[in-house]
């Protein structure tokens, strides 16, 4: 059979089909242009058109009814709170409210509107707009996640939980179009952060209420053709995992400060596809930089790389109800035992900040005194003491976190630090997110990972977490010292007073160890060169009414 | 051939109601819910939230109401999505990933072909060697490999083609098919080479030699004929695979389309999603694998007795 082929002409056929392959090819490349086209950065960066990488698909774009980092990203683009935030000095600076004043023991906020703020569809945004809005969060029926936000007024939780039912009686009154007062429950030094919080962004009442009741979720006023808000943007577009488009609102008091025509939102879920997309030139810049590009960035210099300390904390909970972990002197032991700089330095390498203590140093004043040491001999001698010398008789616990390389790097080399040290074996296991989730919520593990951002630039948001049956507590750890110190704080009216009962209460936890605090988060981030005006950011916002675009100028 | 098909479809049905139960039940024993997440929240808002998407119902009346839904063709509200129903999310993004198969096909069938021929015409030289070669790597090669590669050498160093999306950027459609396609087309490869081999020793090729045609007329007018049959019938479920299993493709591709949606879904504990998609695919996949055996019965005359003469 082979000497029969032979006697094709094969030639002619070979040239047959290279052929139709140059003349595809050719066809394909006079298609697409196979030469260095223009990106999208570039024709943005002329248009004035931002390219984001949103982390994930939005669930909504209402702020009553979503939680997550991508909504909150797309949401502070088309809302505005009363009172916002100078991205350097973190100083609330006006916003919907170009003034107001607080009473003497800091519970009575009174806000001036300002009189040019309007909605996207033109009508006037007046102060009884936040008094419906508020009253809408708070209404049971609607769920909202965000609600205990609120209950920082006066009487906003009664009313959620439905022990009043007349809203009248809560902390928020229009005294007139212009003005709005708000009493507070207790001194909340905070609260004019919240302000800048996507929970308390009003909303357009009368649109939603076109839609459906105005408690009923998820109706169709959040579509791009239906939707009123009051912030510098409008929403223009929404296709599910394709894009958001958001558009200069025409109505927005400051508009004339406004330099971005459009921002586009990609829906990016993998950090790696983020990365490149970035490379080409398709996006301005993301969420987060893969860990193990970081090095390459720092190394070369570029420009686009920004780093800078983020107001949160990672960290190991113990299960305090089990044995060995109800054993204080187990917790220390363990905690003693590890070199928290060296992890940081070898293993995590993106220039986190070792943490001795739960609460990130903050700019506003507040850094704990008490921490937990690095200290080997402390924590031989106190597993000693528990019984467990040189880790003699130690059961084999298991270290639990969710599938991700970054949390199995810093699990393995903990593994080994205990080993070494303390000649501790412990097992390690990984579960999918929301599989962790529910083991840590329902306090199924031993030992396990876990992380808070914080919500506000307080102690509070963090030593909030460990009062006693606390919804994020999580740890089954209690102190009724603690509590009440927690209590105090919220109750006083004194910054340095409040800051010292912030202080005691820290080192109860650090005495007590039911977390093992690790390392202060960093951001790591690419921001196009081209994007002027972006700012570092403690809880990584921004805002978009201060971005604007210059079309690079090549090196 | 009506009786046969009319008992296939009732065939499937069984299958498709088995398919929903499993897939109900398994969605709602694995752990977490739709609103489990980092930071939580009072236990009344959750509570509330259950009420509302009636998950606080027993599993079993949560399967009938579906069901009833389901009957009326109604796949309910997405959970994570909620301002969208499943109905808008698969009528969104199938469209898509239909398109992506579809250039993926006509990828793999050109190349395929094109290698499959090339090498059946001179069986274990240099001529066969290489473009086997090159299909036994495009099989075993998987997409999440090969994707990244293009992207690296087209997207990123040449700049010719864009990384990501889908109809976005013009060009942006080529990368996805191609990676799609690719082990695709080196299946057809060596099966159009298997079925080259056994007609081209055919009786018939060698007195159409002998009649003095042009090898270009023998191989395409008469060998190819006989030669692509068992493509034909690898094309059913070889499409039916291409649409439910573009989900790789789509993630790195940035591509919107329900192969996406479908993982996401997983993910996000989206009961309603995962179950709209699962039933979606699986009526896609029986009604391929329905449609190749039709074909294959009208081709095959022996198969085509069998089925008129009942048993």
């Amino acid at each position: 059979m082979q000497a029969m082929l032979n006697h094709f002409n094969l030639w002619a056929l070979m040239k047959y089909f290279l052929r139709i392959i140059i003349i595809t090819l050719v066809a394909l490349c006079a298609l697409t242009g196979c030469k260095k086209h223009k990106t999208l950065v570039d024709i943005g960066n002329e248009q004035h058109i931002l390219h984001v990488g949103n982390a994930d698909e939005i669930a909504d774009v209402d702020p009553h009814t979503t939680t997550g980092t991508p909504e909150h990203n797309i949401q502070t683009s088309l809302f505005e709170g009363l009172v916002l935030q100078d991205p350097e000095t973190l100083k609330p600076k006006p916003g919907v409210a170009d003034s107001w004043t607080v009473s003497d023991d800091g519970k009575i906020y009174r806000f001036h509107i300002r009189e040019d703020a309007k909605w996207s569809n033109g009508d006037k945004l007046v102060a009884q707009d936040f008094v419906e809005t508020w009253h809408r969060a708070l209404m049971p029926a609607l769920a909202n996640q965000w609600a205990s936000y609120l209950f920082v007024i006066s009487n906003a939780e009664s009313f959620y939980t439905g022990a009043i039912k007349d809203f009248s009686e809560v902390g928020v009154k229009a005294l007139d179009e212009q003005n709005l007062e708000i009493k507070l429950a207790n001194n909340t030094p905070y609260f004019l952060q919240l302000l800048n919080h996507n929970s308390m962004y009003p909303l357009h009442i009368k649109t939603i209420l076109k839609f459906g009741a105005i408690d009923e979720r998820s109706t169709q006023w959040t579509k791009a053709k239906n939707f009123v808000g009051n912030g510098p943007f409008v929403l223009a577009e929404w296709t599910p995992q394709k894009v958001v488009v958001v558009k200069r609102s025409p109505y927005y008091w400051d508009v004339k400060n406004v330099k971005l025509k459009e921002i586009h939102f990609y829906p990016i879920q993998s950090e790696v596809n983020a990365e490149r997309s970035y490379r080409a030139g398709q996006i301005h810049l993301f969420d987060k930089l893969p860990k193990e590009k970081i090095a390459h960035y720092k190394n070369k210099q570029d420009p686009a790389y920004r780093t800078f300390p983020m107001y949160g904390t990672y960290f190991y909970r113990f299960n305090t109800k089990i044995k060995p972990f109800n054993d204080v002197r187990v917790r220390k032991a363990l905690a003693y035992s590890l070199d928290r700089e060296s992890l940081v330095k070898n293993v995590t390498k993106g220039g986190e900040l070792a943490a001795y203590t739960l609460t990130p140093p903050n700019p506003y004043g507040y850094t704990s005194k008490a921490q937990i040491p690095y200290d080997l001999e402390k924590a031989k001698q106190l597993l000693a003491d528990a019984g467990y010398a040189n880790g003699v008789g130690f059961p084999r616990m298991k270290l639990l976190y969710n599938t991700l390389e970054g949390h199995q790097k810093i699990a393995v080399a903990i593994q080994e630090m205990w080993k070494k040290s303390l000649g501790i074996e412990i097992q390690l296991e990984n579960q999918e997110w929301k599989t962790f989730l529910e083991n840590q919520r329902t306090m199924n593990y031993e030992l396990c990972r876990a992380s808070w951002i914080g919500d506000y630039i307080d102690p509070d948001t963090f030593l909030q977490l460990f009062i006693t049956d606390g919804g994020n507590n999580e740890t089954g750890w209690s102190n009724a010292t603690y509590d009440q110190l927690i209590k105090k704080a919220a109750n006083s009216s004194n910054e340095s007073e409040r800051f010292e009962y912030f202080q005691q209460a820290e080192k109860i936890l650090d005495e007590e160890v039911p977390i093992i605090p690790l390392y202060t988060y960093v951001g790591n981030r690419l921001v196009s060169p081209s994007v002027k005006g972006w700012k570092n950011h403690l809880q990584d916002f921004w805002s978009y009414k201060d971005l604007y675009l210059e079309p690079q100028v090549s090196p | 051939m009506f009786l046969f098909i009319l008992k296939r479809v009732f065939q499937s049905i069984p299958v498709l109601f088995l398919v929903i139960a499993v897939t109900f039940f398994m969605v709602h024993a694995a752990p977490g819910g739709p609103f489990s997440q980092e930071r939580n929240v009072p236990p009344e808002v959750v509570k509330k939230l259950n009420q509302r998407y009636h998950l606080d119902e027993p599993v079993m009346q949560q399967l009938f109401s579906y069901v009833g839904d389901l009957l009326r063709g109604d796949f309910g509200p997405s959970f994570k999505y909620p301002t969208h129903t499943v109905n808008d999310l698969i009528i969104a993004g199938f469209p898509t990933t239909f398109e992506l198969a579809l250039y993926a096909t006509l990828f793999a069938l050109t190349v395929g072909l094109i290698a499959g021929v090339v090498a059946s015409l001179r069986p274990n030289s240099a001529q066969d060697y290489i473009p086997m070669s090159g299909a036994m790597l495009g099989i075993c090669l998987p997409s999440f490999v090969l994707g990244p590669l293009l992207l690296l050498i087209f997207g990123i160093w040449l700049e010719w083609l864009p990384v990501a999306g889908w109809g976005q950027i013009p060009g942006d459609k080529i990368l996805p098919s191609i990676t799609l396609g690719a082990s695709y087309a080196a299946y057809i490869a060596r099966i159009s080479r298997g079925g080259m081999l056994e007609v081209l020793s055919q009786d018939y090729i060698r007195t159409a030699r002998a009649k003095g045609l042009s090898p270009i007329r023998i191989v395409f007018v008469h060998a190819l004929r006989g030669g692509i049959t068992p493509v034909i019938s690898f094309l059913g479920p070889a499409i039916a695979g291409l649409l439910a299993g573009s989900f790789v493709v789509e993630t790195i591709f940035q591509i919107p389309g329900l192969g996406r949606f479908y993982v996401q879904a997983a993910f996000n504990r989206d009961y309603t999603m995962i179950l709209g998609c699962t039933i979606f695919f699986a009526f896609l996949i029986i009604v391929f694998n329905l449609l190749s055996d039709v074909i294959l019965v009208y081709l095959n005359p022996k198969l085509r007795q069998q089925v008129s003469g009942g048993h």
